[in-house]
């Protein structure tokens, strides 16, 4: 292994506080996992990833994008490794080291619903999912859905905001980086 | 039926941006229940959206500090009901460092300008309901045999950090057989929803949702109850099946069985209507 792969690895376990060396690669992670048909390595092998410093693999896998932090994982895991700081920790990696993102999607829906958070102190949904439609450039699908969300008054279409704005965008400020 | 007859004890109440938004009769049926059995639910004066699974996705630190502005603005002295398990989670992970972290502890007192408050007890809908034990003079009936497939998500599965925090596995079982429901045996109570994916992602969330609609229909069930509003609604719009079960928040059921004054306008909320279901058991008039 050369030093930047150990550097790499142990950038991310300073990150995410997470000690995943403990890894046992039983796979009773991946075994559980709700969205492990869709990913390439796996959790088990984003670990494995991560351990042998293949960063570039692992920043621009979908892998890290999809997990939804459900901690089914986590539970099953003999090691009691929190396989979803580690995914938090390597999505700030490739953002801050601008990797090459598959997922843009979820990037976007991610980044939809922290605009609305730092405009109203709230989300506003419908407004998250006309301007994810909008950055998507994809207007049609689930268009029928969306009616009948708002049929039902499911999607208001004013915001609910907070009073004290100022804070919370004051915190966007300072971390938003 | 007239509330029972005690004291009423404030509570300091987080509904969440789901609940105050697309799941209105889950946050209306659950202040009901929460009356009903004695307590007062005041909002939290002017509460800020938890940051949701996107926040700690892509900036932790704003996860954290968005999270430790709701704590700040709890009153002293009282619990804080969090309604939606997600909300909860990303309170507790920010409560738990800023017991275990003093730096932490030291920059919150700077920016919010007051003392983190170490008796602070977030609490979930399932304690308070916990708390009043047996349920006093209730028909035995009132559910009358409404067979249901309980659906918890991920809301049981805890981040290591939080292990040792109460779980509420069995509780739904529980407390809506004490009233007459069937509880039936299926594979799925802690299967992920698919959350967010639902959005960005929908056809790997259809499977998910359609493998746990076909579990509940195949082992007998007339109806899924979840305790989570993002659940209820994935249920809803990304099962793919012909035939679908009706999903009740649960909170919505409670009423039904204390019997306080249930809103028609709750049930005409959901995408697949339940209210057919609910004449068939006599739920409703
Ligand atoms: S369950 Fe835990 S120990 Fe086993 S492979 Fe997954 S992370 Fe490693
Ligand atoms: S937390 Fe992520 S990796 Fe773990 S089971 Fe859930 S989706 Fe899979």
């Amino acid at each position: 292994m050369t030093t930047t792969h150990k550097r790499f690895c142990q950038a991310v376990v300073e990150r995410c506080g997470e000690n995943f060396q403990r890894c046992l690669h039983c796979l009773s992670c991946a075994s559980g996992c709700p969205v492990v048909a869709a990913m390439t390595y796996r959790p088990n092998g984003v670990i494995r990833l991560v351990q042998y410093g293949f960063s570039q693999e692992v920043l621009e896998s979908p892998d890290i994008w999809l997990c939804v932090g459900c901690n089914t994982c986590t539970i099953a895991c003999p090691m009691a490794i929190d396989i979803p700081v580690l995914m938090d920790a390597l999505r700030e990696i490739a953002l801050e080291n601008r990797a090459k993102i598959n997922e843009t999607g979820i990037l976007n829906f991610h980044k939809e619903v922290l605009d609305s958070i730092q405009r109203y102190g709230r989300t506003h949904k419908l407004e998250i999912m006309m301007r994810y439609k909008v950055r998507q450039r994809d207007l049609f699908s689930d268009m029928d859905l969306g009616l009948k969300m708002m049929a039902k008054r499911k999607l208001d279409l004013l915001p609910s905001r907070i009073a004290d704005t100022k804070s919370v965008s004051k915190l966007f400020k300072e971390f938003k980086g | 039926m007239t509330p029972m007859l005690r004291e009423m004890q404030e509570i300091s109440y987080f509904p969440g941006c789901s609940l105050a938004t697309s799941a209105k009769e889950n946050n209306q049926s659950l202040k009901e229940v929460c009356a009903h059995i004695g307590f007062n639910l005041v909002d939290l004066q002017d509460w800020n959206c938890c940051g949701s699974s996107s926040a700690h996705s892509i900036n932790s630190e704003l996860a954290f500090h968005l999270a430790c502005r709701n704590l700040s603005l709890a009153p002293a002295g009282r619990p804080l009901l969090v309604a939606c398990p997600s909300c909860s989670t990303r309170l507790r992970m920010a409560q738990h460092r800023l017991h275990t972290v003093p730096e932490a502890r030291e920059a919150y007192e700077l920016r919010w300008g007051r003392p983190v408050d170490p008796d602070l007890k977030i609490i979930h809908f399932f304690e308070l309901i916990q708390s009043r034990g047996p349920f006093g003079r209730q028909p035995v009936d009132a559910l009358n045999g409404l067979k249901f497939a309980p659906y918890y998500g991920c809301m049981l599965a805890q981040p290591p950090a939080l292990r040792y925090e109460r779980s509420y596995h069995g509780l739904m079982e529980k407390m809506l057989g004490a009233f007459g429901a069937q509880a039936v045996s299926w594979p799925y109570p802690a299967r992920c929803c698919g959350t967010f994916l639902s959005v960005a992602r929908p056809e790997v969330v259809s499977p998910m949702i359609d493998t746990i609609m076909r579990g509940a229909l195949e082992a007998g069930a007339e109806c899924l109850v979840t305790a989570c509003a993002m659940c209820h609604l994935n249920l809803e719009i990304r099962c793919n099946l012909k035939n679908r079960l009706p999903t009740f928040h649960f909170s919505e059921l409670l009423a039904i069985a204390y019997r306080t004054p249930i809103q028609k306008s709750w049930f005409a909320k959901h995408l697949v209507d339940p209210m057919p279901l609910l004449k068939e058991r006599r739920l409703v008039a």
